[in-house]
This record gives C-alpha cells, sequence and structure tokens, in this order.
C-alpha cells in the first residue's frame, strides 16, 4: 500500500503518546522496529509519513493494532482548524504547522475551536444576507423611499412657514394641508414599518427554505455542498431536488436543440416544431436563456396558487416569497388548464412584459391518485419605448403596489396612507 | 425664458420647490411624471432642470441620457440638478452636474440653484 505525504500526519504523535505511555526509550523501540532512533524522532513529531509495513512493525512493538495506531485520518478537522486560522485577524497568527499536533493531544479543544468557527462563519453569512435584504428587500424600500420623500415635504415646508417673510393666504392654507397630509402619510408608513420588522422576529428564521433556493440558482446554482446559500437540509434538499429536474429536462430537450430552434418568438410554435410540451419548452427557454429569450424570467406555482419558483427578470415587480399579485396572468391560466394565454402586462414602472402563462395537471399516483396542478409563467421584457400597449395592469403585491383604483386590491397599500 | 423646469412626481415637494425658488425671482413650471419629461425639457428649453430620480414611467437617469445625448448640443448641455432619496454616496449620478440629497434645507437647495443659474 501507498502512502500519501500527510495522510498519517497523526499516527507520529500516536506513536509518541503510546511509547511514553508504556515508558519506553526511543532508543529502544527504534531498534526493535530496526529504524534510527533520529528516524523515529522525526516520525514522532509528524516531520516524516510513515509506511503502513512501518507503521505495522511499530504496532508490534508497542503492542498495539496497526489500525489502532494509523486510525482516524483526521485530514478534514485539520483543514478546519486550518481554515479557522486563517479567518482570525491580520494580528493573530496560529502555529499553523501545530494544528495536527493539536488536534491530537487536545481533541476536545480542537473540536470547540472548530465548532466556534463554524458558528462565526454561520453567523456571519446570516449577517450579510440580512444587510443584503435590507437594502435589496422591494418593501422595504418602496416604505424607506416612501418615508423620505414625505420627510423632505414637510421638512421644506414647515421651514417654508417658519422662514417668515410674505406667504399669500391661499399658499399658506396649501401648506397647512400639505403639512397635514404628509404627517399622516408618514405615521401611517411609519407603522407599516414597524410592524413590517417585528414581523423578522416573529418569523424566527428569516429565510425560508425556497428563499435559500432561490439566492442559489441566483449566484449561479454552483455545487448544493459548497453553497453556502443553501443553509437548511430542506433547501439542500429542494437544490438537489432541482437540479435532477434539470439534468432530465436537458436531456429531454438538449441546449442545442432549444438555441436552433430560439429564433421564433413564439414558444408555442416553437415546441410543436420540437415536438415537446409547451411547459417544459418554457421551463427550458427561462433556464437557458438562448438568443431572443435573454431576459427570460420564470414564475410557478402550484394549484393553491403558492409560488414554488421564482426566476426574477429584471424590472418585473417580485415582492417577497408568499406575496403576489393576484393579476398575474399566473393565476388566470390555472383556471384554465392546457391552454395557453399571452398577455402583455404593465409594471407599475411603466415597464411592459410579454407573459406566456399555461397549467397543466398531473396524477403522479395514477388514475386514483389526487390530481395536481401546477403553472407556469415565462416573463419576457418589451424594450423600453416600443410601440403597443398593455392589456394588463399589474403590481408586486397589494402593500406596496401604487394602484389605488385596483378591483383586485385585498388590502390598502402603504403607498396610498396620504 | 423659464429659468428652471422640476420634475418630481412628489406633488407636495414640487409645490413646496416653486414657491421657495419663485420667492427668490426664478421662474419656475413643473412637470409631475417621468412620461413625457424629456419633451416638456425640449419645449420650455429651461436654464436649469430639476430632476428627481425616482419617477414613475421613465426615471430621471433615463430622462437625464436622454437629455445628453439630445442632438441640439446647447440643450443637452442644460444644467441638471439631480434630487435622489438614495443619499449622494450611493448613487453615482457621472452626468449631472449636480445631486441633493433628501431631505434637504431650503437654505442649500437655494444656494445650489443660485450657484448653477449664475
Amino acid at each position: 500500500m501507498t502512502h500519501r505525504p500527510g495522510s498519517r500526519i497523526l499516527t507520529g504523535t500516536r506513536i509518541r503518546e503510546r511509547r511514553l505511555a508504556l515508558s519506553r526509550r526511543q532508543a529502544d523501540v527504534a531498534r526493535a522496529a530496526g529504524i534510527s532512533a533520529a528516524y523515529l524522532n522525526l516520525i514522532e513529531h509528524n516531520r516524516r509519513p510513515v509506511g503502513d509495513h512501518l507503521v505495522t512493525r511499530l504496532a508490534a512493538v508497542l503492542d498495539v493494532s496497526a489500525a489502532e495506531l494509523a486510525e482516524g485520518r483526521e485530514e478534514s478537522q485539520i483543514a478546519a482548524l486550518r481554515e479557522a486560522a486563517v479567518r482570525l485577524p491580520d494580528d493573530v497568527s496560529p502555529e499553523l504547522d501545530q494544528a495536527p499536533e493539536l488536534l491530537a493531544r487536545f481533541p476536545g479543544w480542537a473540536a470547540a475551536l472548530i465548532a466556534a468557527a463554524r458558528r462565526a462563519d454561520a453567523l456571519e453569512r446570516q449577517l450579510v444576507t440580512l444587510s443584503d435584504r435590507m437594502t435589496q428587500d422591494p418593501y422595504l424600500l418602496t416604505t424607506l423611499h416612501e418615508v423620505l420623500s414625505a420627510v423632505t415635504s414637510v421638512r421644506s415646508t414647515a421651514s417654508i412657514l417658519a422662514e417668515g417673510g410674505e406667504i399669500p393666504p391661499d399658499w399658506r392654507d396649501r401648506f397647512h394641508a400639505n403639512l397635514d397630509a404628509d404627517s399622516l402619510r408618514l405615521s401611517g408608513t411609519a407603522q407599516a414599518l414597524v410592524a413590517y420588522l417585528d414581523s423578522f422576529d416573529t418569523q424566527g428564521a428569516i429565510f425560508t427554505p425556497q428563499e435559500e433556493v432561490e439566492a442559489w440558482l441566483a449566484a449561479g446554482a454552483p455545487p448544493v455542498r459548497d453553497s453556502a446559500d443553501l443553509a437548511s437540509d430542506a433547501a439542500r434538499a429542494m437544490a438537489r431536488a432541482h437540479l435532477l429536474r434539470m439534468e432530465e429536462e436537458r436531456a429531454a430537450l438538449p441546449d442545442a436543440l432549444l438555441a436552433e430552434a430560439s429564433g421564433d418568438p413564439d414558444p408555442l410554435r416553437m415546441a410543436d416544431r420540437l415536438g415537446q410540451p409547451l411547459d417544459r419548452v418554457m421551463r427550458r427557454l427561462a433556464v437557458l436563456k438562448p438568443p431572443g429569450y435573454e431576459g427570460a424570467g420564470l414564475l410557478v406555482c402550484d394549484g393553491s396558487g403558492a409560488l414554488t419558483l421564482r426566476r426574477p427578470t429584471a424590472g418585473f415587480p417580485l415582492p417577497r416569497p408568499g406575496d403576489a399579485c393576484p393579476l398575474w396572468p399566473l393565476f388566470q391560466a390555472l383556471a384554465t388548464p392546457q391552454t395557453a394565454i399571452a398577455n402583455v402586462v404593465e409594471a407599475p414602472s411603466g415597464r411592459r412584459f410579454r407573459t406566456l402563462s399555461l397549467a397543466t395537471r398531473h396524477q403522479p399516483l395514477g388514475t386514483d391518485g389526487p390530481l395536481l396542478t401546477r403553472a407556469q409563467m415565462l416573463i419576457l421584457p418589451e424594450e423600453r419605448g416600443s410601440p403597443g400597449r398593455a392589456d394588463l395592469l399589474i403590481g408586486p403585491a397589494c402593500r406596496i403596489c401604487p394602484r389605488a383604483e385596483c378591483p383586485a386590491r385585498r388590502e390598502p397599500s402603504i403607498l396610498l396612507t396620504a | 425664458m423659464l429659468d428652471i423646469l422640476m420634475i418630481e412626481d412628489e406633488p407636495n415637494i414640487a409645490e413646496a420647490v416653486q414657491f421657495i425658488l419663485t420667492r427668490e425671482g426664478w421662474r419656475v413650471a413643473l412637470h409631475g411624471d417621468g412620461l413625457g419629461g424629456i419633451e416638456a425639457i425640449r419645449g420650455a428649453k429651461p436654464r436649469l432642470v430639476i430632476l428627481d430620480v425616482m419617477l414613475p414611467h421613465r426615471s430621471g437617469t433615463e430622462i437625464l441620457a436622454e437629455l445628453r445625448g439630445d442632438h441640439d448640443a446647447s440643450l443637452a448641455a442644460t444644467p441638471v440638478l439631480m434630487l435622489t432619496a438614495r443619499g449622494q454616496a450611493t448613487l453615482a449620478l457621472p452626468q449631472a452636474d449636480a445631486v441633493l440629497a433628501k431631505p434637504f434645507a431650503n437654505d442649500d437647495l437655494r444656494a445650489m440653484v443660485r450657484r448653477m443659474l449664475n
């Protein structure tokens, strides 16, 4: 059997511990094993690798099994200790070459150090994701913009009144009315903001497994094991299942075949020509994003309307997971399975998107099993300033939607509290 | 000739700024939407544009980019003061002549406009 340098790095320490436990001199053990005392000294201090044959001879001399001397090649723990050391501040420099010694002599302390480093790493990751949330959460961004707008108006208007000078009565009345409206808006928005931030505590875990998977997808779906975004077991299981599905779909509709057909702007015609089900073509377009579909996004929901996958596209108003606009054509598709619905929708920002929505039905457990429905919506951004108009005005979610007269509104918007 | 065209969708802020600057003797007009913003500038040819960054339908940065690319060189060079609610430090607006973060002090607004118009 061969040995790799370092693979027996702890064996030396174990040999030394065993020899000292037996109160035997280094020279005696070395002679009995057929090596020089100097060489044994190097082995015991882990400065020379030790092969299987020599381990067997030393084990016999030390009256212990070879397996016991060679077992527990804790390379991963040594790596973890070194990783922990690398993350320390620059002015703290532990003896990296002594990591194996530390692990062998004080396994409990080494485990504690590794656990502490891993916990610090997890907390750091959580801090980064929380920080990302504070800077990217559409609800928070919209709400804070509202607060700043109201504060700006209050400050400028109040200063006008406080500065003195002549103010015509009609202007004075208007400023008073503006102050009243803005202070109302400010108090409503502040209350909504506090309630929203409070919900962080009551939710316990801020991130759902679905959010973790979305973050992982947004990061380019790196290997599941290495992804810092996939913190929970549930998220890792979902990511693996997702990869498996993607692999199956890629095998059924290879990249080259899809790219070749993607010159057609109509996915229905494309599916027909490829002899593929439309829902698969839509999913593959959102993943591969071939020419003509570069900005494609995809939303998928189950029969209850719960979103199970969100591949965002730039400019399309997505709220926090668990929330949605009831006017998204995705939900209309649930009512008419197996029928593709094409729309041009307009976001509150004025951006327009072509959407294609389709619901499909499945009975994975056979005729005796339940009937499952799944809907998906392919989202394709239109060029800014392109002619034509939208046939549907949509939003992100009622609480952050500015469309006051929307017939689908289910709760007041914080943007309309003034 | 119009001194200042302000494009701002928050009517209460627009009214306050219009009053502050009008009292200083400048002629001020308002436009309340990103849509038609560039057309309003072309029509009014103001000496200064005050432009909010976050506007419905068309953002202030898009309007600014279109203005700077206008075939009328003198119009393209119109001084632009951007108003942003995101803080000057977080937003790079290289095509703007000046940036004022909301909320702002009326004195700061007056001083900045005076400097840009003079």
